[in-house]
């Protein structure tokens, strides 16, 4: 669904990317892990064209998503640090994307019910907290039952409860065979999410692997420690 | 485009300052036009005022709202819309405004007390100075990260074309004065808007008697019909060039 082929970018001197190549496919749910500034979320924002690869190219569905935008309609991108107008109230940066997005279908208001957003919907979006505003972010992500979902660290700043329902539509979603992609430090949190695991250092892919073969090759029970323990031996 | 332009014109007018300046406009106009009799020198005073206050509201309102916008950029850049479409609702949401701003504060004084071709040329001219100068406060605002330095780079561009340029064609005016240099200030002038603005007035308000033998060449260069098409000409390579510009980096921006 998503091919990616020798990424590279970098910030002025700082190469963030080194080559990147990776395919992911409908039906996985994949970790992207990996240290601080290993250039995960510049890897997601390559692949929503927020940033501008210097080398390599991104298909989706087999085409080159360079000048293109139309893709995008079958994402949805919760960001790690939502930013939005300051001014606008809930349910108008809400209305605003709908109108935007000429969406036909049905939308998925699921999560916007289980958050009680409905409740809090005329406040600005300057005076929310940092968990009502991933709130926001996550119902946005959602809001169009896209075939992609990229979540940026969705559960940081969010309470256990709103995790914990999160994760639920996380499940469900899963199981309607869309491609997942999910970055988090906090590894616990994604043990029974996951299908397969990138793990990523200085701009690279360490591995990517189905969740089972990680579990197979040592003999912990949880992905966390399979993916420690493996990193582990690489390293040896 | 059309509804990100709506959206952009419905949060300009929100924001109060763009009424508090057509309301400033509006008392300009209204008491010069009223208080002197002379239409020609009230005239002069309102151009003076307007090609001083109108670029200045243009670059530092737009320069500021591009910066308070990067929120709403950034979330239009991650759904499916063009960064082209993005771009430019901003511009036309910007200068719809800001034009309509100048039409409602200057326009109506002018057309009930000067509805002649001297007020009408104030007018296209306010017309097109505001989107130039729009243009430019986008093009600083891509050019510069920091907010400060952006809005100080707008102010600057501003100070040069308003003040510092005339300051220059003055000053080598007399430094050659001996020469024929009248050749040369012309296409000096013209590569100023500002000042282009005003000559393309000045010659409508029939002043330019006054300004000798430079002001007789002027109108024998600017007062054709094939004068003001080039002079309309430049002024809109003034607001094509820097939105050009802008809209390339745009494109090339990682957000």
């Amino acid at each position: 669904m998503i091919r990616i082929e020798g990424l590279k970018k970098s910030f002025g001197k700082s190469e963030v990317l080194k080559d990147i190549n990776l395919q992911l496919k409908r039906g996985q749910c994949i970790g992207l892990i990996g240290p601080n500034a290993c250039g995960k979320t510049t890897l997601i924002k390559s692949i929503l064209s927020m940033v501008l690869p210097n080398d390599g190219t991104i298909y989706f569905d087999q085409k080159s998503i360079a000048g293109d935008e139309t893709y995008k309609n079958k994402i949805g991108y919760m960001p790690q640090i939502g930013r939005y107008p300051e001014n606008m109230s809930i349910i108008q940066v809400i209305d605003m994307i709908k109108s935007i997005r000429q969406f036909d279908g049905q939308t998925d208001e699921e999560l916007w019910v289980a958050f009680g957003l409905e409740q809090a919907k005329h406040k600005k979006m300057r005076t929310l907290s940092g968990g009502t505003t991933q709130k926001v972010s996550a119902t946005l992500a959602f809001l169009f039952s896209p075939d992609v979902l990229i979540l940026d660290e969705p559960t940081a700043g969010l309470d256990p409860l709103a995790s914990e329902i999160l994760r639920e539509k996380i499940i469900m979603e899963r199981q309607k065979g869309k491609l997942i992609l999910i970055t988090s430090h906090l590894l616990n949190e994604l043990d029974d999410l996951l299908t397969d695991v990138i793990y990523m250092q200085d701009g690279k892919i360490v591995f990517f692997k189905n969740t089972d073969e990680l579990l197979a090759m040592s003999n912990h029970g949880r992905i966390s420690k399979a993916i420690g323990h493996y990193i582990k031996s690489a390293a040896v | 485009m059309n509804k990100i332009t709506n959206f952009i014109i419905t949060d300009i007018i929100k924001n109060k300052i763009i009424i508090i300046y057509t309301v400033i406009l509006a008392l300009f106009s209204w008491s010069v036009l009223s208080l002197e009799d002379n239409t020609a020198k009230a005239m002069l005073s309102l151009l003076n005022i307007i090609l001083l206050a109108v670029p200045l509201m243009a670059v530092i309102f737009s320069t500021i709202y591009m910066y308070n916008s990067s929120e709403f950029i950034e979330l239009l850049v991650s759904q499916p819309i063009k960064r082209k479409t993005i771009w430019l609702s901003h511009f036309a949401g910007l200068s719809i405004s800001l034009s309509i701003a100048f039409i409602l504060g200057i326009g109506l004084p002018i057309v009930v007390y000067s509805p002649d071709a001297a007020g009408f040329s104030i007018l296209l001219m306010g017309l097109f100075i505001t989107p130039i100068f729009i243009a430019i406060a986008m093009l600083c605002s891509i050019l510069a990260r920091d907010k400060a330095r952006g809005i100080g780079i707008a102010i600057m561009v501003w100070l040069f074309l308003s003040l510092i340029y005339d300051g220059i064609v003055l000053y080598l005016m007399f430094q050659f004065a001996d020469y024929p240099i009248e050749k040369p200030m012309v296409i000096m002038s013209a590569l100023n808007p500002i000042d282009l603005a005003r000559i393309m007035v000045l010659l409508k308000v029939d002043v330019s008697a006054l300004m000798g033998y430079t002001g007789a060449i002027f109108k024998q260069i600017f007062g054709s019909q094939i004068g003001w098409i080039i002079s309309l000409g430049l002024l809109t390579f003034w607001i094509v060039i820097p939105m050009w510009f802008s809209l390339i980096k745009f494109k090339n921006k990682d957000l």
